[in-house]
């Protein structure tokens, strides 16, 4: 019963979804916005869950005390701090316990929780997306070094790219007569870009397409049980 | 004489029905979800105003231009409702203006007909997934290429098991309802198997509290199967942070850390897929991806050892569990495969000849 009731409500439910995308009447159309809802509130539930077993891990290794134990314990305390001002005086559209923090808004500007979220957690989230921008740079230089046909290919196209989107690029072939046009970088940079690096892409995603297909088949018919632990 | 009236009253009212359905018309927008109306006009005035009742008997004007060849939807409707409409053609020289009503009612239909193409597609591939499947079930071996990414998870697990390290496993940022985390999980159920077996540390960081059940449910299910359930450690599997760049910090600070000798980053994955391969190829481990997700391939492929690129993680499951049934509904894609690339060549000849309407069908699709 463990298995085969999951097994049921999965291919009810994929069964359902399939048929509400090609019925535009009621009760199918409603549907999918409902199990969507169904799902909300069960991860909803979920979120105790996660809140739970990131205090068990954080607790487990500073009690352990573990070689990094303070930033663990620097976790925590950021989570209990965000937690306690957000219950206590809300975040800019919901109210709090005790209101909306009248006075200290009059002091920092906006609502404790939301000046931390501005000033704390959004350049911290920011630090690392722009580290994206170094690590970039590193794995490009990988790419590049002429190992093989294959990556001496790739350099070549992508200096080709990379010179085709710049000023300077079209600067450079600007000499060319119109008959060779077709050969002016920037010309070429999207010849690229448009035949065959999105012939590519679209074969990944139409084959990806076909995949998620056979997936999904496999789930509903109960063929593929895998994600309920396993069990044939 | 009364009867003289009648047949004028008749006529005339013969004659308004018709002008109105000659100059001003509203009908339901077909074959959908029952929430458009469409608005037409045909009458030689540079500008119109077409107006719509409001629930407060005002009148709301939603367009306003020119009254020839009009067309045009009025959308976010509630089905079956009557709606009135009205379409006003100033007369400044006289200093009034005429008006002709309409009435209409979004209805909802059965059947969406701008996908009828993508139906026919979807049961063409699954009728084939089924046929396969069932040949499959009657004793059909099928042949299999294979992928290197998925038969480098013994070399993994080996090497992780040698150098006495952990192994990271990343089951993307997407939650329980996509689809490339449900088959991240599928591949992350026989590597927790071989992981029991090797008595080797899995690692498994979530981003979502779906995906963290589901996982620690997954894991336990495996060492359970391998026959060593004291050694399923609930502790390794935990949620990090629902916010994208927190998560990708966490798990670059575990890489660094704990320095896994083997990475797995299979399911959905965004901008972050770069800051977290090159963190572990500087760790040196072992490291395995895939996606589905087009745009972040390359940086896979650029930093990790193996990529299995868009269907191949969708094959995974198959491919690792060797079960006939599921290895004949890969049979089904390529079936599927075969139908796009007939459909890619027609489409191309007719679109040549000038047949635009084999484009158009598909086209319906989007």
């Amino acid at each position: 019963m463990k298995y085969k009731l999951p097994l049921i409500f999965a291919f009810v439910c994929g069964i359902l979804v399939v048929i509400s995308e090609f019925i535009p009447h009621r009760p199918f159309n409603m549907m999918i916005s409902t199990l969507q809802d169904w799902f909300m509130i069960i991860s909803g539930f979920a979120i105790l869950l996660g809140q739970i077993s990131l205090f068990q891990a954080n607790i487990k290794k500073i009690k352990e005390k573990n070689p990094d134990w303070v930033f663990y314990l620097a976790g925590l305390i950021s989570f209990t701090v965000m937690l306690i001002f957000g219950l206590l005086w809300g975040t800019q559209e919901y109210r709090g316990i005790l209101g909306n923090g009248e006075n200290i808004q009059a002091t920092v500007g906006m609502k404790p929780f939301d000046y931390l979220f501005e000033n704390a957690f959004m350049p911290l989230s920011s630090t690392m997306f722009s580290l994206l921008a170094f690590f970039i740079a590193s794995a490009a230089y990988r790419a590049f070094i002429i190992r093989s046909f294959e990556s001496n290919l790739l350099m070549i196209t992508a200096v080709i790219v990379m010179l085709g989107r710049t000023s300077f690029g079209g600067m450079l072939t600007s000499w060319l007569p119109e008959g060779l046009r077709f050969l002016h970088l920037p010309n070429l940079s999207d010849f690229i870009m448009e035949f065959p690096n999105s012939a590519a892409q679209r074969a990944i995603l139409i084959s990806a397409a076909l995949g998620i297909i056979g997936s999904s088949l496999r789930i509903i018919l109960g063929i593929e049980r895998s994600y309920l632990g396993g069990e044939k | 004489m009364k009867r003289l009236f009648l047949i004028l009253a008749l006529g005339l009212l013969t004659i308004s029905i018709f002008a109105e359905s000659y100059f001003f018309r509203v009908e339901d927008n077909p074959w959908d979800e029952g929430k458009a109306l469409v608005i037409k006009s045909n009458v030689t005035a540079d500008t119109v105003y077409v107006q719509k009742a409001l629930e407060d008997g005002t009148w709301q004007t939603i367009y306003t231009g020119n009254g020839k060849n009009l067309s045009f939807v009025d959308n976010e409707l509630t089905p079956n409702v009557q709606y009135r409409y009205r379409l006003l053609i100033p007369r400044p020289a006289m200093g009034d203006s005429i008006f002709f009503m309409a009435v209409a009612k979004p209805k909802e239909q059965w059947f969406y007909l701008d996908k009828l193409s993508y139906l026919l597609i979807l049961l063409a591939v699954s009728i084939a997934v089924i046929y396969y499947v069932q040949k499959a079930r009657k004793g059909k071996d099928y042949y299999i290429r294979r992928i290197n990414g998925l038969d480098s998870i013994e070399e993994s697990i080996g090497r992780a098991t040698e150098k006495g390290k952990p192994i990271l496993f990343v089951p993307g940022i997407g939650d329980l309802d996509d689809i490339q985390t449900i088959s991240s999980l599928t591949i992350l159920s026989h590597l927790a198997y071989k992981a029991a077996e090797y008595d080797t540390d899995i690692i498994v960081p979530c981003r979502f509290s779906m995906v963290l059940s589901a996982s620690r449910e997954i894991v336990k299910e495996a060492y359970i199967k391998a026959g060593k359930p004291d050694a399923y450690n609930q502790d390794r599997i935990f949620y990090l942070t629902d916010d994208q760049f927190g998560y990708v910090a966490g798990i670059d600070g575990i890489m660094v850390r704990e320095q896994p000798a083997a990475n797995f980053f299979l399911g959905s994955f965004y901008a972050e897929s770069l800051i977290l391969a090159e963190t572990g190829f500087s760790t040196g481990a072992i490291q395995t991806a895939g996606t589905a997700q087009a745009s972040q391939l390359p940086f896979f492929v650029v930093s990790c050892d193996y990529t299995l690129i868009g269907e191949e993680l969708f094959a995974a499951s198959a491919y690792l569990s060797r079960d006939p049934q599921q290895l004949g509904s890969l049979k089904g894609h390529d079936f599927g495969k075969l139908l796009v690339i007939v459909l890619i060549i027609v489409g191309v000849i007719t679109e040549m000849s000038g047949w635009n309407w084999f484009k158009a069908f598909f086209e319906g699709a989007q």
